[in-house]
């Protein structure tokens, strides 16, 4: 027998809300963990990918005569190869073509691909093709794709995609593809602000911009006999699974994707990207090829969608809130990528995390000639919430009141219905004392200097999608223990935190779990790595499948003492009760009689009532709550943001230094949505399409005071209370920053906040003041 | 050409237009420097020639014919690499782990030339490194925990009364 147990299962030896070392720390710190692009398959090629330069145009002619009669190219491919394959794809709406074939829709487009022997000749190969277009007119905004006479960018039926998810597809109307309503409240809308006291309306602006994950979309795929194998840098490898076997024509099974590390994700990697172009690719040149983008191509791939908005928001004089009308428009540009659920979510965030006595939310979801939008962390919220706190600030204003005090009156409390319809799950965190702790940590009482601000922001997220996760934990006959499970480690240390939640399970170190990344081919099934899913859907179902191998441990014990199972537990690695006690490796010897086997647990997550929809959901709201202050320059009009507080109300953090980390990240993207980062466009081409450009928050960004504060009310629908985080902090930051600008004298009705434009407007309200 | 690579000297012949991090990644198998905006911008590929931090997504292979060239690889066997490893790791000073490399080895030559001793060092000296999971701040907080802690080799120097020798206090 092996040494006795020191310690009994108790807090001190709890694996869960521990901040544990990242299991991934390693590799990366050495430059040795394995991203798709460094994967190198015997006899792979580089793909390249011929794109549009015009947004808009019909293919007249293309001519590959020069590509193809280049030493080192294996193959030129063309979108009209692919036309027995039924090529079009995307997971919402099916509206788009592997490679376009007769018309392209936005600059950037992909109309041809080549495999040479190195990226060198691909690239060359790919600009000696010669395509003759004929310009077709464009629609480069919002305001041209929904103008009465907009150039149409589909015809025809929208036909949905495998995860349209989102109920019936209406009939399209001009360029819309989707539209969310919502009608609800006690009164009519025009009675409510036909009656209101204080009135605050405008029309906002909220840009596109990147998500910049630092490795760009990069996928290998080999396609073999009937069979596709992709390696790819994608957040959601069961559903890129789907859509390739759908495109393909094969069988489920028969497509495997395996993800490496990924480089950073935000959504940019969250459903299908370069996959069906790279498979195609290897299709036709018989041999594995890798395509890894450039970040200008990456920038065409992927990007957060542009806004207009229009917000009425009442109140009467006492600061009670008493009516809120939304009209929305949201640029998804060419193709609908996940711009449906975009609108959606940002319609449910619309109405922001108040009583109102009628709201009224009208959000649309619009086709332009411009590169595709899709998920970028906090989607929807992070358009909404800005827009709304900042009104809400103006009625306190008007009404008198400190913005915090309006929130205390207004904020929705636990158990009160989120959606204004009252559908869906109703609020399970305590906003107010969230928002306090917020305030609280930038000094909201603290006497302030004249062009300083000091602003807060709430607001809600569906988070969690679809929840379906499956799990399994397998332990070997040594006693270590391995976690299949299909969440993506793209940074958020999911593989740190599923080896802990199986770790507390089982009652041993977790230095003896490891997690790998997804293998289609073995994994379980799980949805998707997003929506601030990973750690409540999969982690849960890490925690049942951790539960049933423990349990198989205990029966396997008792079998073999020929004791009950109910007085047996387990304890650090060993399996105690009936006065005996032996370690794992002990009872799978005697279970097998041999020393081999291995015992596995399995788990699962499905809707517990339903079908789980988005409408009948969410799996739980995300908090999105943060304070700030700023500092601005008259002068310049520059904005520094000198202090922040955000919250995490993840019910438990299963590792809180980890939890700390990420809204660190959140933040800082926060600061760059809010301050700089902006994609611009001229007719429809996108012209910063660079890091020199295109500006990201570097080290000098960081506010001088970043406060992470950490709630565990174990309110969350996860393992130990557990739910989500990483996305409200981003969500909260702009909104925080623009209500603490408005607060230093600058209300603001369009981002980013870049200094030319805060000095124009400094220099408004200062003439409209001696006028 | 002649190139010290992680302290081997490699011969090789290069088109003169290939670029350091093609040679790496593509011809020598050292994936540890990453590529991501090609403009000097990220420093996600950020190597050490000669001791100083370049980009090598635009550094020409052929420019360091004579030199040594320290890569993440190598410099992850050196004893001074510990020290960034406590530090990096039991901060969590990285997430997705693409511009972790980049980011050690620009702080290992801040600090061997006496350009990392505070806060205000960390902040200018870590300009050319992009980060878009952290935030920052954790990897200041690694930094500055670094600045005040003398390198191995220093401290032996030190401890010897020996005059510290090397390229970078040449330079």
């Amino acid at each position: 027998m092996s040494a006795r147990p020191t310690a009994d299962p108790t807090a001190a030896a709890d694996r869960v809300g521990r901040s544990e070392r990242r299991k991934d720390a390693g590799e990366k710190i050495r430059g040795r963990a394995q991203f798709a692009g460094d994967i190198n398959l015997p006899r792979m090629l580089h793909g390249k990918v011929l794109r549009a330069e015009l947004p808009h145009a019909r293919i007249v002619s293309i001519d590959t005569s020069a590509a193809e009669a280049m030493p080192g190219v294996v193959c030129v491919l063309l979108g009209s190869e692919l036309e027995h394959f039924d090529p079009y794809w995307g997971h919402a709406i099916k509206d788009r073509q592997i490679l376009a074939v007769d018309r392209v829709r936005f600059a950037g487009e992909p109309v041809a691909a080549v495999a040479a022997e190195d990226e060198a000749t691909a690239e060359a190969a790919v600009r000696s093709i010669v395509v003759d277009y004929e310009e077709l007119p464009v629609a480069g905004t919002i305001a041209e794709a929904i103008a009465d006479d907009a150039p149409p960018i589909h015809e025809g039926a929208l036909r949905p995609g495998l995860f349209h998810g989102l109920g019936e597809l209406a009939e399209r109307e001009g360029n819309v593809c989707y539209r969310y309503r919502l009608d609800a409240g006690s009164v009519e809308l025009a009675e409510a602000e036909a009656e209101a006291e204080l009135t605050v309306e405008g029309e906002y602006e909220f840009p596109a911009v990147y998500q910049y994950a630092m490795e760009t979309h990069t996928v290998v795929a080999e396609f073999g006999d009937g069979e596709i194998t992709l390696w790819a840098s994608c957040q959601h490898p069961f559903l890129v699974r789907a859509e390739i076997a759908d495109l393909f024509n094969l069988p489920i099974g028969r497509v495997r994707v395996i993800v490496p590390y990924l480089g950073g994700g935000f959504g940019s990697k969250s459903y299908t990207k370069m996959e069906p172009i790279t498979a195609a690719l290897a299709w036709k040149a018989g041999r594995p090829v890798r395509i890894a983008n450039r970040v200008d191509e990456s920038m065409v791939t992927t990007r957060r969608h542009g806004m207009r908005c229009r917000m009425t928001t009442t109140a009467s004089r006492d600061g009670k809130l008493r009516s809120r009308s939304v009209r929305l428009w949201l640029d998804t540009g060419a193709y609908a990528d996940n711009g449906p659920r975009v609108c959606a979510t940002a319609g449910d965030a619309a109405p922001g995390p108040y009583a109102w006595d009628a709201v009224h939310v009208d959000a649309s979801c619009v086709y332009s000639n411009t590169a595709p939008a899709g998920s970028y962390r906090a989607f929807g919220a992070v358009h909404m919430q800005w827009i709304g706190e900042s009104q809400i600030d103006e009625l306190a204003r008007r009404a008198g009141i400190d913005p915090l005090e309006i929130r205390r009156r207004n904020l929705l409390r636990p158990g009160q219905p989120v959606r204004p319809d009252g559908t869906g799950k109703p609020l399970d965190a305590d906003l107010v004392g969230d928002v306090e702790k917020a305030a609280a940590a930038v000094g909201w009482d603290e006497p302030k200097g004249e062009w300083t601000g000091r602003g807060v922001s709430v607001g809600l997220l569906a988070a969690g999608a679809h929840p379906v996760s499956r799990a399994n934990v397998r332990m070997e006959a040594d006693g270590t223990v391995e976690v299949n499970v299909g969440t993506t480690e793209m940074g958020q240390g999911a593989r740190t935190v599923m080896a802990q939640i199986a770790a507390q399970e089982l009652a041993i170190d977790t230095d003896r779990v490891t997690v790998q990344g997804a293998d289609t081919r073995f994994t379980p099934y799980d949805r998707s790595t997003g929506a601030s899913r990973s750690t409540t859907l999969a982690g849960l179902a890490v925690q049942r499948a951790g539960a049933d191998l423990r349990e198989r441990l205990l029966k396997t014990a008792a079998g073999a003492w020929g004791v009950e199972r109910a007085g047996l537990e387990v304890a650090e690695g060993v399996v105690r009760g009936a006065g005996r006690e032996a370690a794992y490796p002990e009872l799978i010897a005697e279970r097998f009689g041999f020393v081999g086997g291995e015992v596995v647990g399995e788990g699962e997550v499905r809707p517990e009532q339903g079908s789980g929809s988005y409408a009948e959901g969410p799996v739980f709201w995300e908090i999105c709550i943060a304070a700030a202050e700023v500092g601005v320059d008259p002068e310049t009009g520059r904005v520094e943001v000198t202090r922040t507080a955000t919250i995490a109300d993840v019910g438990k953090a299963i590792n809180p230094l980890l939890v700390e980390r990420q809204d660190e990240g959140a933040v800082l993207q926060g600061v760059g949505n809010a301050l700089f980062e902006e994609m611009v466009y001229a007719d429809g081409v996108l012209t910063n399409d660079n890091l020199l450009d295109y500006r990201v928050p570097r080290i000098e960004d960081m506010p001088a005071q970043m406060t992470g504060i950490i709630v565990e009310n174990a309110d969350g629908p996860g393992p130990y209370g557990a739910k989500g985080c990483g996305e409200g902090a981003q969500a909260a930051t702009p909104a925080a920053i623009a209500t603490a600008l408005a607060d230093a004298g600058v209300p603001m009705n369009e981002l980013p906040l870049t200094p030319e434009r805060v000095w124009r407007r400094i220099q408004e309200l200062q003439e409209a003041k001696s006028r | 050409m002649r190139i010290g690579i992680n302290g081997t000297r490699r011969e090789l012949t290069v088109p003169a237009r290939e670029l350091l991090l093609d040679t790496l990644r593509d011809r020598l198998g050292l994936t540890g420097a990453k590529r991501s905006c090609d403009v000097q911008v990220c420093g996600t590929c950020t190597v050490l020639v000669d001791g100083e931090p370049v980009s090598s997504c635009t550094y020409l292979t052929c420019d360091a014919d004579g030199r040594e060239v320290l890569t993440i690889e190598g410099f992850a066997r050196s004893d001074e690499f510990a020290q960034f490893e406590r530090a990096f790791v039991d901060r969590a000073a990285l997430q997705c782990g693409f511009c972790t490399p980049g980011f050690m080895l620009t702080l290992k030559a801040l600090r061997d030339a006496g350009e990392l001793r505070d806060r205000d060092d960390v902040i200018a000296g870590l300009d050319g490194n992009v980060c878009r999971c952290t935030g920052y701040k954790s990897i200041v907080e690694a930094a500055e925990a670094l600045a005040g802690e003398p390198a191995p080799a220093a401290a032996e120097a030190r401890a010897g009364g020996a005059a510290a020798s090397g390229s970078r206090d040449a330079a």
